[in-house]
């Protein structure tokens, strides 16, 4: 039943463009991104509590394969193309990471977007010549927020999809202690790795995507650590061993930051880090399990109260 | 040219080094991954620099006042915003996803403020900007004495904590911290002076490169990227470990800098972080294991 009502409520939101306006519509395609980038993080951080900070590495080179591809090879052809690069790259970094400790796949996603970034840059100047591209392709806003709602919603179904299956299971085993996780049969680096290249794939498919909105692209525009940075906090915010989580998370935050760098272009970063901060401190395991804890107590005492009132 | 390079490398390498020792002191004996390190040394690049140009105050001279500012930054921060984590941590695995999400929410509120206060440019200062030749060569004096303070405070550092009873303690901490109080150390106490004293040596090195590098506002990433990966390398708390690391670190871009192309020091860098991370993860000096 509950499977039939997300059909009316995906139509309901692929009409949206038809209701907002233009600035309405770039919005919608911001927020739908964000909601794809933060549930697919979470689906390998979340649960191992291995924390990416390269986001944006991966978006960036989803942004900048359309950028290169777009004129030679037809528009499915370039999203497979960027989603295979990103797989692959994803490949490289889990198998060499993935097998330690978690604080070295931290310390290696840390500054992975700013190596990829300086290496096209150093390849575009070098080799080919052309720092910064131009994409055209006859696509408008409400064509993008279309594709990225279909990942999104995909997205989440997979990621539902993989908390009930076995890898699931294994990845929470993991996040809770990796001794008893060994010990139990499960293939450590195999399951962290199928994981890390899922949900970085989908990152990079989120980038592509979105590349056309720019027009014009060079290294320094699609890897913005900003792009990091919201994911991490977006997440965090919602919760990011929940399904729901993110979402909870990206939507509030994403329409707050669209009014605070239109607000307060210079003191932005000050704000985006207090407020991460604020998130770490005040709500360690997101905003949902600090509901449901209000509630619990709630109920708690409302359950306890007659039997106070009856004795007394 | 290969002369004059190795000298280069080496120089840089020296400051490499010691900008690791502050990160593998605070990681090793405070438990925190600090991911704002490079924007406290960035902190202290913009004081002096601002010190000499605007008060004519040598960046030595500058070194000596910033070092105790950042021994007190670092003491304040592992109080004010490290304790309740450690606290809530409970000792267990968390506190290391907490502080790493903490001190990366640091690294946007200070890199914003000095974004405000100093604008995005590349900011230098001219000091002692004469060759000095050494065999056949020239370096500028600055960096040479960049290099110098760099091993007198790094060699200091190991005395210190080699030979006296501090010292002891605090490798004691960084060794055992679950076993440290039993013989009488004050574990909670210590891993905070051992951050503090991270942060001094954030701020030494911010006021060593500061004389011989241009620098900007949003450097910090890379600087504690550099920092983390020859803390890798040379195995996280080992001194000697790092100060080598640093050296082998400095060499390498130098070389790939002068020989193969400037825009690759970052690939190259990150090469050597992976070699390391695929044949010896506990660092080139680690034991198995450790």
């Amino acid at each position: 039943m509950r499977y039939l009502l997300a059909i009316p409520a995906l139509a309901a939101l692929a009409a949206l463009p038809m209701v907002f306006g233009d600035y309405g519509t770039g919005l919608l395609v911001g927020l739908a991104g964000y909601v794809t980038l933060v549930t697919s993080w979470a689906m390998f951080s979340g649960p191992t509590r291995y924390i990416s900070l390269a986001t944006v590495a991966f978006f960036g080179v989803g942004a900048y394969t359309v950028a290169v591809l777009n004129e030679v090879l037809p528009y499915p052809l370039v999203l497979l193309c960027a989603a295979g690069i990103g797989a692959t790259m994803a490949l490289l970094v889990g198998l060499s990471t993935l097998r330690l400790a978690g604080i070295y796949f931290v310390i290696f996603s840390f500054g992975l977007a700013e190596l990829v970034r300086q290496l096209i840059t150093w390849f575009e100047v070098n080799v080919t010549g052309t720092l910064g591209r131009y994409i055209f392709l006859d696509l408008e806003a409400k064509h993008i927020y279309w594709q990225l709602l279909a990942l999104g919603a995909a997205t989440l179904v997979l990621s539902a999809w993989i908390r009930r299956s076995r890898l699931g299971l294994a990845l929470r085993v993991i996040g809770d202690d990796e001794t008893v996780a060994a010990h139990s049969g499960i293939n450590l680096a195999r399951t962290k790795l199928v994981l890390f290249v899922v949900s970085a794939t989908i990152i990079t498919l989120v980038g592509a995507i979105q590349a056309p909105r720019w027009v014009y692209v060079e290294p320094s525009i699609v890897f913005n650590p900003t792009v990091s940075f919201l994911t991490v906090i977006m997440a965090l915010l919602g919760g990011a061993t929940r399904l729901w989580g993110p979402l909870c998370g990206a939507v509030p935050l994403f329409l707050l930051f669209e009014w605070l760098s239109a607000r307060f272009p210079d003191h932005f970063s000050i704000l985006l880090g207090l407020m991460f901060m604020a998130v770490v401190y005040a709500l360690p395991d997101g905003v949902l399990a600090a509901i449901e804890k209000v509630r619990h107590r709630g109920n708690g005492t409302s359950a306890t109260k007659p039997a106070k009132e009856a004795s007394a | 040219m290969f002369l004059s390079t190795l000298f280069l490398g080496l120089v840089l390498g020296g400051t490499y080094a010691l900008l690791a020792l502050g990160l593998s002191l605070q990681y090793g004996i405070a438990r925190i991954m600090n991911l704002a390190y490079g924007e406290f040394m960035l902190l202290a690049c913009f004081a002096v620099t601002m010190m000499f140009t605007s008060w004519g105050l040598g960046p030595l001279w500058g070194l000596l006042i910033v070092v105790p500012l950042g021994y007190a930054l670092g003491w304040i921060i592992h109080t004010v915003m490290m304790r309740p984590l450690i606290k809530r941590s409970g000792g267990g695995g968390r506190l290391e996803v907490d502080t790493i999400l903490a001190t990366f929410g640091l690294l946007f509120v200070v890199q914003g403020l000095m974004l405000v206060t100093f604008g995005s440019d590349f900011t230098s200062y001219s000091y002692l900007n004469q060759g000095i030749g050494i065999l056949g060569t020239t370096i500028a004096a600055n960096r040479l004495i960049a290099f110098v303070v760099s091993l007198v405070i790094g060699f200091g550092l190991y005395a210190v904590l080699i030979r006296t009873r501090w010292g002891r303690a605090l490798r004691a901490v960084a060794l055992a911290p679950d076993s440290a109080y039993l013989v009488g150390i004050d574990v909670g106490k210590l891993g905070r002076q051992g951050f503090a004293l991270g942060g001094a040596l954030a701020a030494a090195g911010g006021a060593l490169v500061s004389m011989f590098q241009t620098f900007s506002a949003t450097d910090g990433v890379v600087f504690t990227m550099k920092a983390l990966i020859v803390v890798i390398m040379g195995g996280v708390g080992n001194i000697l470990g790092a100060l080598i690391a640093g050296l082998l670190l400095g060499l390498a871009e130098t070389f790939v800098a002068a020989f193969i192309d400037p825009g690759l020091t970052m690939a190259a860098t990150y090469t050597m972080f992976l070699a390391v991370l695929l044949w010896r993860p506990t660092g080139l000096f680690g034991r198995a294991g450790g």
